[in-house]
């Protein structure tokens, strides 16, 4: 499957700085469209038809989830669109930004008439702090144009978290709150913002909503795979020759990413969906890039044949210790253990039931953390330790043979 | 104590202003003051440990005075991938300090943070906002040297 632009169609083609070239391009024809021909209804039933999936990681659909909002029996609602793109690897949302910010505005608009929302948050990481102009602008331009009679849309700075990602932390962060993570239920749809019903969409989902809109639900189901439509933003670095962001069609194989778009060579492994990703062999890159298969947040890390996995699981690790928040104890204490294992590993002082330690805590850790950030962390872990368990034989091994020298030697 | 200065208003604010106003304090004394904080959960009504609990759970926010130019490198897989490593030991080198500490003038403080997203131009580190990509050993002074 090649390449295909929808999100990213305009990237490139218009100035971020000036609405007019985004309008010569057909801009805010779909919100025209929405508002004037559309009830919020039709356009929920036009997005359901289409099923698209939330493109954050979760993969939730959205019209099913717009429309818990919209039957939700409260007058105040609330939008917020997630761009506190913190996921390692991936930076897909800030060339979006960048380079588009206009079809975000027009996807955010027409979801707010969708929910019936009056108020829309755009949460912007802190790290992006050089993109508050342009995105601001952007907004100043929407309104100038008439765009946003309907709706208010206000920016929210993070102040670096990757956990506040997380939705229910998001909220909590602009709430004024530390951006931990909340107890579910309740949802989000219901009791969401200030306790008003909300919706929380990333940036590259909303991006999806005026094509969807303009050419139909049915137009979209066509592109991708059965569970998985339309396309999907990929950023991929490390052991590439051209590391960047690229759109494809749902279900294109990792191949086509890795090595034909980014020039990877003596490829190891690759990591899909950041530092809590699936990683997968070399032997394994016929594998679809897909909700079904791989996927998450779109952030795609390629290591060498020169790379220790294990290495860099004990990185990846490293991260979502220091991002925990602390909340509650599977997550917090269990990524601070892995640590402990990963460093003795590394300095040869590993022991035989380190793999198996492993395996327990990353059940005990899936089952019982409390968001996404601890039940996905000992995916890379066992990935790992299913495809290159050799790296962990070979470590504990050196262990011992540590152990058995004399201390002088050793 | 030391008073928290004018120059951010507390008055008419609400919980939910409550990181912006730290943002706010973290710009104008490079740190969040005690008698911000006091003076902050006063005027919200809020107890003062909140107040801190939110001023000490951010990355950017410091309740310990920072330089005046805060650099922040990635340590992330990206980043380590392409060396980030010698980037670090680059800039301890040039302004000679360790991560977590600010240098004696005040002018510098180094930080290592989690992914900033610049992986693209990996290694890469942000001075205060600007992000710098595609870092170098050799490069590291020349930037540095733009910030006085």
């Amino acid at each position: 499957m090649p390449e295909k632009q929808i999100v990213s169609m305009n990237c490139g083609k218009i100035d971020p700085d000036n609405i007019d070239t985004h309008i010569d391009q057909g801009g805010f024809k779909a919100l025209q469209k929405s508002l004037e021909k559309m009830t919020p209804e039709d356009i929920i039933n036009e997005i359901k038809t289409s099923e698209l999936k939330g493109r954050g990681g979760a993969g939730f659909l959205c019209g099913t989830k717009w429309e818990l909002a919209r039957k939700a029996g409260e007058n105040q609602k609330y939008l917020i669109c997630n761009a506190d793109e913190s996921e390692v690897g991936t930076f897909k949302d800030r060339h979006l930004l960048a380079k588009d910010p206009f079809t975000l505005i027009e996807g955010i608009a027409i979801t707010a008439y969708a929910i019936g929302a009056q108020t829309a948050f755009i949460y912007l990481r802190a790290e992006y702090h050089f993109l508050l102009d342009l995105l601001t602008n952007a907004i100043e331009q929407a309104k100038e144009k008439g765009f946003l009679k309907h709706l208010a849309v206000q920016i929210r700075e993070g102040a670096g978290a990757y956990i506040c990602g997380e939705e229910s932390a998001l909220m909590n962060s602009i709430e004024g709150r530390r951006g931990e993570s909340r107890y579910k239920p309740p949802f989000p749809t219901e009791k969401g913002l200030f306790d008003k019903p909300t919706i929380i969409n990333n940036v590259e989902t909303l991006m999806n909503v005026p094509q969807i809109i303009l050419n139909g639900g049915e137009w979209f189901k066509t592109i991708g795979t059965g569970n998985s439509r339309g396309t999907k933003v990929f950023s991929i670095s490390g052991d590439v020759e051209k590391p960047g962001v690229y759109e494809l069609e749902m279900g294109s194989p990792v191949k086509e990413l890795v090595v034909t778009l980014a020039g990877a060579k003596n490829i190891k492994a690759v990591q899909v969906g950041g530092a809590s990703g699936s990683i997968i062999p070399f032997d394994q890159l016929d594998t679809p890039l897909s909700f079904e298969t791989l996927l998450g947040s779109g952030g795609v890390i390629v290591f060498n044949n020169e790379r220790d996995i294990t290495d860099m699981v004990h990185q990846s690790m490293i991260f979502l210790s220091e991002e925990s928040c602390g909340k509650c104890t599977p997550c917090r204490e269990g990524t601070e253990v892995m640590i402990e294992i990963f460093r003795r590993l590394e300095i040869g002082e590993g022991v035989p039931e380190d793999m198996e330690n492993l395996e327990a805590l990353s059940e005990a850790m899936m089952l019982s953390s409390l968001c996404g950030l601890g039940q996905a962390a000992p995916i890379p872990v066992l990935d790992s330790l299913k495809y290159f368990r050799s790296e962990y034989e070979d470590r504990i091994e050196k262990s011992q043979i540590l152990r058995r020298l004399p201390r002088s030697i050793a | 104590m030391e008073r928290a200065s004018q120059d951010i208003s507390l008055s008419d604010k609400k919980r939910e202003d409550l990181l912006m106003l730290l943002k706010s304090a973290q710009a104008e004394y490079r740190h969040i003051p005690r008698a911000f904080i006091v003076d902050t959960a006063k005027a919200l009504g809020l107890p003062e440990n909140q107040v801190f609990g939110v001023a000490s759970f951010y990355a950017f926010l410091s309740v310990e005075p920072l330089g005046k130019h805060v650099i922040r490198i990635c340590q992330n897989l990206p980043c380590y991938l392409k060396n980030s490593r010698m980037i670090i030991d680059s800039v301890k080198k040039k302004i000679g300090i360790i991560p977590g500490e600010t240098t004696p003038d005040g002018r510098f403080s180094l930080e290592l943070v989690s992914c900033i997203g610049a992986c693209d131009v990996a290694p890469a580190m942000l001075v205060n906002h600007d992000v710098h990509g595609n870092l170098t050993p050799q490069r590291i002074s020349e930037i540095l040297n733009t910030y006085d």
